[in-house]
């Protein structure tokens, strides 16, 4: 039996499609059998982050209507073994699906999948809803800046009142160097404010937009940091300890100038 | 902390701005929060004095850069010895 994790944040564009897609791609690589949900209805993004949105034939919503069968909508990435979407409708709109509907979804994909990774539209309303309805656990993506974290303390707020167990933080797009400068808010400082467990830290990667440009997530190569962050974080859901990469790592010369000098 | 032209360092700002807008946020979004507060606050109170029955008044008012717990409590007297004994 599987487990359904919702990864949500309230606020749009902090990544929450970029991080689902990694970490889908994170825990296949790890051999489990993962299945990912694109729930943001109307606004379909996790194929082309996937680079699968060319071989949608059916959607969540065609599910849900019984126009065919969930094993039917499911898009196995080639790529990887063990990797699955089910998309969501373009045309259609939130009010596509209900909460009782996904939960339905959602139970059925457990039965088959190690993980079933629900990609949450932004907002609190009715597509947040659905995401949230069938869902164990949320891991909630925050970037460090006031309103990403404002909205992120609010679902937190709306996921107790769910009675879905504590969620998990993602820091997203960190810049160590700011951090360091005072120009940025630190991951303590956001754990802090927040006060709930952190499970992962991902730098800001420039890497992350010519693999979003390629369909090809960035955890596929071994190559990017932020991939490294993703599979950090596959191996943490899966319940591995594993220890926080030092993220105030000076990057390039200069820093490494100064760390040898004893400022970093 | 501020940096070398006398400014607060923008992450410091931020954490300020966003400990306040949360305190706001997180009062507004649970209406049963302020009742609780209040409830506690009075049954501490009234170990001390005697509180004068309508008129208590609990408030999270902004106060330029942060956020004050202000409570308004009518007194109608102080007991003798406050409280005592149990600890």
């Amino acid at each position: 039996m599987g487990e359904v994790i919702v990864i949500t944040s309230g606020k749009g564009g902090v990544g929450k499609t970029t991080t689902t897609a990694n970490l889908g791609v994170a825990l296949a690589q790890l051999g489990l059998k993962t299945c990912l949900v694109d729930a943001d209805i109307g606004l379909r993004n996790l194929d082309v982050v996937l680079g699968l949105e060319n071989r949608i034939v059916y959607d969540l919503v065609d599910v849900v209507e019984g126009f065919c069968r969930l094993r039917q909508a499911l898009i196995r990435d080639k790529r990887l073994d063990g990797l699955s979407l089910l998309p969501a409708a373009q045309t259609k709109d939130k009010t596509a699906v209900t909460p009782e509907q996904m939960r339905a979804v959602t139970e059925e994909l457990r039965q088959e999948f190690d993980y079933v990774l629900v990609d949450s539209p932004a907002g609190i309303e009715q597509g947040f809803k659905n995401a949230i309805a069938g869902a164990d656990r949320a891991l909630i993506v925050a970037t460090p800046e006031v309103a990403s974290v404002r909205d992120a303390d609010r679902i937190i707020g709306l996921l107790e009142a769910a009675e879905i167990p504590p969620a998990r933080l993602i820091v997203n797009r960190l810049r160590p160097g700011m951090v360091r400068k005072g120009d940025m808010m630190s991951v303590d400082d956001i754990v802090d404010i927040l006060a709930i467990d952190l499970i992962g830290v991902v730098p800001e990667d420039e890497q992350i937009v010519v693999t979003t440009n390629r369909g090809e997530p960035a955890a596929l190569s071994h190559d990017s940091r932020a991939g490294e962050s993703y599979r950090a974080i596959a191996r943490r859901i899966r319940g591995d300890e594993v220890p926080f990469a030092e993220m105030d790592e000076p990057a390039g010369f200069f820093g490494r100038l100064r760390r040898i000098f004893g400022q970093a | 902390m501020l940096n070398l032209f006398g400014r607060n360092q923008s992450r410091d700002v931020a954490k300020n701005r966003l400990r306040n807008v949360l305190a706001h946020d997180r009062a507004d979004t649970s209406p049963e929060f302020m009742e609780h507060l209040r409830n506690d606050v009075m049954r501490i109170v009234s170990e001390y004095v005697e509180v004068g029955g309508q008129g208590v008044d609990l408030q999270l008012q902004s106060v330029e850069d942060h956020v004050a717990l202000v409570a308004n409590i009518p007194v109608k007297q102080l007991r003798r010895r406050g409280r005592q004994g149990n600890n």
